[in-house]
């Protein structure tokens, strides 16, 4: 495995529409949700990795209660903390498809390190005359480190919710002209 | 068999209501599932009107002693019961000796717009329920995110939900087996 981004080279913006942060949490001990924030920028110059997802563009829209708590202190606090960041400066791309990304993310104004694996496609001509990679991360972190704390026990025992929350982010990745 | 539906909904287009039509489709062979529409009727429980025998409470404990088992489709509010619903218990609880839910088989189900399908409010109603002497199963059946969980047809939209409450109606018609034997 080679340790850099070689295989993109120079600057690299996001493609919004062809990318998101998605999160998937398991509730009641069976069931999953998923969800996804779909404003995302992000940019990858020289080996470094920034991205921004809007909390606001949640995919919970209804119903109005749902999205009020999701928003609310109990969980992202939006209105103190609009976004959510991630950035990277360790970025491993294997000749196998591999990648593996550690960095920092940042939730509710809380930084913690997170590691992420994943694949990535190198750089190449697309349809539309750019020069485009495509990089899918995942990575698991404990929401209660980010103080989204939210819990009930169930009447049939156990949580409501599960701490463990899983992040899956979609990058399609654009050379800069 | 006759199965009386309550919901715990007095709302138009109430998921709970919907909740008991898709369980009308998922009934076992030989069974009915009639609904009892008269919560909103009820005055609030008060003993000084339980001598009057208000015409409504009447058609409440009428309606439960001439079912088999009792199906109770509740909502959430604030984590807990909806007020209707408990008033309405409590209506049927009376007296305690003879209430017509003693010994009647209940099963409850719920649906709620959020991700936990009302399910602290089925556990107080079913607690409710036991007190009143109700032989009541301990299945629960949640219905999260009830504003994309029906069919355009009105049953449950997920096959295995759909699955899911044919068994616990199942499970309903055997209780009622095992007291009528």
């Amino acid at each position: 495995m080679s340790t850099a981004t070689t295989p993109f080279t120079g600057t690299y913006t996001v493609d919004p529409v062809h990318s998101s942060f998605g999160f998937a949490v398991r509730y009641q001990g069976v069931s999953v949700f998923k969800g996804t924030l779909a404003e995302v920028d992000a940019k990858l110059a020289d080996g470094k990795l920034e991205g921004v997802a809007q909390v606001e563009s949640i995919s919970i829209k209804s119903p109005a209660q749902f999205r009020a708590h999701v928003l609310s202190a109990e969980f992202f606090d939006a209105s103190s903390h609009p976004q959510v960041k991630f950035v990277s400066e360790n970025i491993e791309l294997g000749d196998d498809g591999t990648a593996k990304v550690d960095g920092e993310l940042t939730i509710k104004g809380i930084t913690q390190p997170v590691s992420a694996t994943g694949t990535y496609a190198a750089p190449a001509a697309d349809a539309f005359g750019n020069t485009r990679g495509h990089l899918n991360l995942e990575a698991q972190v404990d929401r209660t480190q980010y103080d989204m704390n939210w819990n009930a026990p169930l009447p049939s025992g156990g949580k409501a919710l599960a701490n463990e929350v899983t992040l899956i982010v979609e990058l399609s990745l654009v050379a800069e002209a | 068999m006759r199965i009386l539906g309550i919901s715990g909904s007095a709302r138009r287009d109430s998921h709970n209501t919907k909740l008991l039509r898709a369980a009308a489709e998922a009934l076992p062979a030989g069974v009915e599932l009639v609904e009892w529409e008269g919560l909103t009727a009820l005055p609030i429980f008060d003993e000084d009107l339980e001598a009057e025998q208000p015409a409504a409470v009447a058609d409440l404990l009428d309606a439960i002693a001439a079912a088999d088992a009792v199906l109770i489709s509740t909502p959430e509010y604030n984590h807990s019961i909806p007020g209707g619903l408990k008033n309405a218990l409590d209506w049927a609880s009376r007296p305690y000796e003879t209430n017509p839910l003693r010994n009647k088989p209940a099963l409850v189900i719920g649906a709620s717009t959020g991700l936990f399908g009302a399910v602290w409010a089925q556990a107080e109603t079913r607690k409710v329920l036991a007190t009143t002497g109700a032989r009541v199963l301990d299945t629960e059946f949640p219905v999260g995110l009830a504003d994309d969980a029906f069919a355009e047809h009105g049953g449950l939209a997920d096959p295995d939900a759909h699955e899911r409450l044919t068994e616990a109606l199942a499970e309903l018609h055997q209780a009622r087996e095992l007291v009528a034997a």
